[in-house]
């Protein structure tokens, strides 16, 4: 699939900082990959380590004063990176739209989820009527029971797993290319998590799109994804399809997180928690970002930052000590001719 | 339906407010020093003429019928006689009431006016030289006593400039009475407006952060529907609050703004009728500025209700 598909999303050599009173803090520090049509592409990684922040970037909604500072994205065939606020509102929604991790503050308090569904079309030649039956259709595809009573309603009266699909409704409304699902469970719990991820899923097949999906769950990549990147302190440390990340993680980093995982094989045992703490992005050690916190850490890891590399085709991965980390085993078996 | 209830409901809360208000205007005129008998009829009268006034004034009858008989004239409207002009207080008041409520209106939609657009700029370039600026200025403006701004207004407008009366009312026409509202209603709206725009800038400042303006953004609206349906519609919420709270205020300011300006309004009504030690007026305003306190109340709870749904009925 991958090499033949077109790209719907390109992001190159990305840096997002955010310059404060007398530090610099490097959100996003030079991330780049690609998004094909039709796949779900997973952003893994700790808070903090700039998977939101390359979503705001891309979505050009960065907080102040975050501003991208280098690189390049192109949706579509089409260089974004600069564009004006203008320009950008008319590719938001249509060509690309977003989800957050908190349905309760993601909607507005005070107006009608009706309303809130029919602003999607402010721009489309449509009558009330029409944009009404339209807001009708959207809130039964997300599976919202009687659409025509529930949309009177206000979000303080639907609950987390409602305003979740809501938001999903709003979001979809004007069928866009790429879907950003910013950690779009992680508020809700477990057995709405399954259903909301389910109904994302359906979605992207009916409405043919392709997601970008920012958690910090393995198990969520593991069920939605077809690639994943995982990101550490603003830097993507590995990428590679889903089961080569299973199978045979190559960064000590997705060791350490598939290793952190409880073991159905041995329960009782005590996870396997990562040393040390995320660094402080305003002050990132010299060389590589993990090597504080890095089993295999050499002297090398400690002077220069590793550069990303492709060790297979489709797998990529930035470190210094590839020879150590071959051994590594994941916690799925490798299927025939997948082992990098 | 439901909205219909809740202010039935409020409606009848007001009841108990107002039975308290009515005890405490009664006892009024009974807690001030001297006998309102010999007053009304004249320090050198006879005791005779004394008892006399005092049975035609029904003070010879037990407080709780005194009471009885107040609460019955209130109900049906008779609010008295003016001690000083011999006139029903009534009519007096009907004829000032227009004024007042005009000048309050005013320099309410006059507050808005500046507080709305300004508040919102202040809130957008939080910390930068606009923001400032205009947070300097309200400071100033909630700090400078209003008869000495409207004195200002009037030295500058009406004495050197010429281009409004300085003061009266000139009931010609429906033009000439606004000419003659708009110094004081200016000089009132000003510490409203500051009042309203330190408050508009701060609920701005924290609504562009939230989530649902970015996720508003993110549908592709337009800037200015983002401005209006989101940040300026929640902004609205806690500043309709804080503009009754200011309305209630002006009714009070309006005594001092009416004596500057010389209108003919119940504040100027109140001034009169306390430097005249006129207590059936004094009385009778007194719980009227409550009233009209409590029905401001109501409207704002009404107009809450539809700007925020999370209102319980």
């Amino acid at each position: 699939m991958i090499g033949v598909a077109e790209r719907i999303l390109e992001v190159k050599d990305l840096k997002t900082y955010f310059p404060g009173r007398d530090e610099l803090v490097k959100a996003v520090d030079g991330v780049s990959f690609e998004v094909y049509k039709g796949e779900t592409f997973g952003l893994v990684g700790e808070s903090g380590c700039g998977k939101s922040q390359t979503c705001r970037s891309i979505l050009g909604l960065l907080k102040k004063p975050g501003r991208v500072v280098d690189g390049q994205i192109i949706l579509d065939g089409q260089d974004i990176t600069h564009l004006k606020e203008k320009e950008l509102r008319k590719l938001r929604g249509k060509k690309m739209s977003v989800i957050f991790q908190e349905p309760m503050t993601s909607l507005s308090p005070v107006l009608k989820i009706k309303k809130q569904l029919m602003e999607v079309f402010d721009d489309t030649p449509m009558t009330r009527a029409e944009k009404q039956q339209r807001a009708v259709e959207l809130l039964r595809m997300v599976g919202i029971p009687s659409p025509e009573l529930r949309m009177e309603e206000y979000t303080f009266q639907f609950s987390g797993g409602m305003r979740q699909r809501a938001m999903i409704a709003m979001a979809l409304g004007a069928r866009p290319k790429l879907l950003i699902a910013d950690e779009p469970t992680t508020a809700l719990d477990v057995t709405i998590q399954d259903q909301i991820m389910k109904l994302i899923n359906s979605l992207k097949q009916e409405l043919d799109m392709s997601i970008i999906l920012v958690t910090h769950d393995l198990g969520v990549i593991a069920q939605m994804c077809d690639r994943v990147a995982v990101m550490y302190s603003g830097l993507i440390m590995e990428m590679c399809d889903v089961v080569t990340l299973f199978a045979s993680p190559r960064h000590p980093y997705t060791y350490a997180l598939m290793s952190s995982l409880p073991d159905p094989a041995n329960k009782g045992a005590r996870l396997n928690a990562i040393q040390g703490s995320p660094p402080n992005l305003a002050h990132l050690p010299e060389g590589c970002p993990f090597w504080p916190r890095c089993t295999e850490c050499a002297d090398i890891c400690k002077r220069e930052r590793p550069e990303m590399r492709e060790i297979a085709p489709g797998h990529s991965v930035r470190c210094h000590c590839l020879d150590k980390t071959a051994a590594y085993r994941g916690i799925i078996e490798a299927p025939q001719g997948k082992e990098a | 339906m439901r909205r219909l209830n809740y202010i039935l409901k409020r409606l009848l809360q007001m009841l108990p407010v107002l039975l308290v208000v009515t005890i405490m205007t009664f006892l009024m005129i009974h807690l001030i020093p001297g006998d309102p008998a010999r007053i009304m009829a004249g320090e050198k009268a006879r005791p005779d003429a004394v008892e006399a006034m005092r049975v035609k004034l029904g003070l010879d009858k037990p407080l709780w019928e005194q009471y009885w008989i107040y609460l019955k004239n209130l109900v049906t409207l008779d609010l008295g006689t003016s001690m000083k002009f011999s006139r029903p207080v009534a009519e007096m008041i009907g004829e000032r009431l227009p004024v007042t409520i005009a000048l309050t209106l005013f320099s309410t939609a006059l507050g808005l006016l500046f507080a709305l657009p300004l508040g919102y700029v202040a809130g957008l370039q939080k910390d930068q030289p606009t923001d400032h600026a205009i947070r300097i200025s309200t400071l100033v403006a909630i700090a400078m006593p209003s008869f000495w701004v409207g004195l200002l207004l009037m030295i500058l407008f009406s004495v050197t400039l010429h281009w409004l009366p300085a003061g009266g009312w000139d009931a010609t026409s429906l033009f000439s009475e606004f000419k003659c509202l708009i110094l004081p209603a200016f000089t009132q709206s000003l510490m409203t407006a500051a009042i309203l725009i330190r408050d508009m800038r701060n609920s701005v400042v924290d609504i562009i952060r939230q989530d649902y303006v970015d996720f508003a953004k993110s549908k592709g609206l337009s800037a200015g529907a983002v401005r209006r349906r989101h940040i300026i519609r929640n902004s609205m919420v806690s500043t309709v609050t804080l503009l009754s709270m200011r309305m209630a205020a002006l009714l009070g300011g309006s005594v001092i703004i009416e004596t500057v300006f010389a209108l003919p309004g119940i504040g100027k009504l109140t001034y009169d009728a306390i430097s005249a030690r006129d207590y059936t007026v004094v009385q009778s305003v007194v719980f009227l500025f409550a009233l009209l306190v409590l029905v401001v109340n109501l409207l704002t709870d009404i107009i809450y209700s539809f700007l925020d749904p999370r209102v319980e009925f």
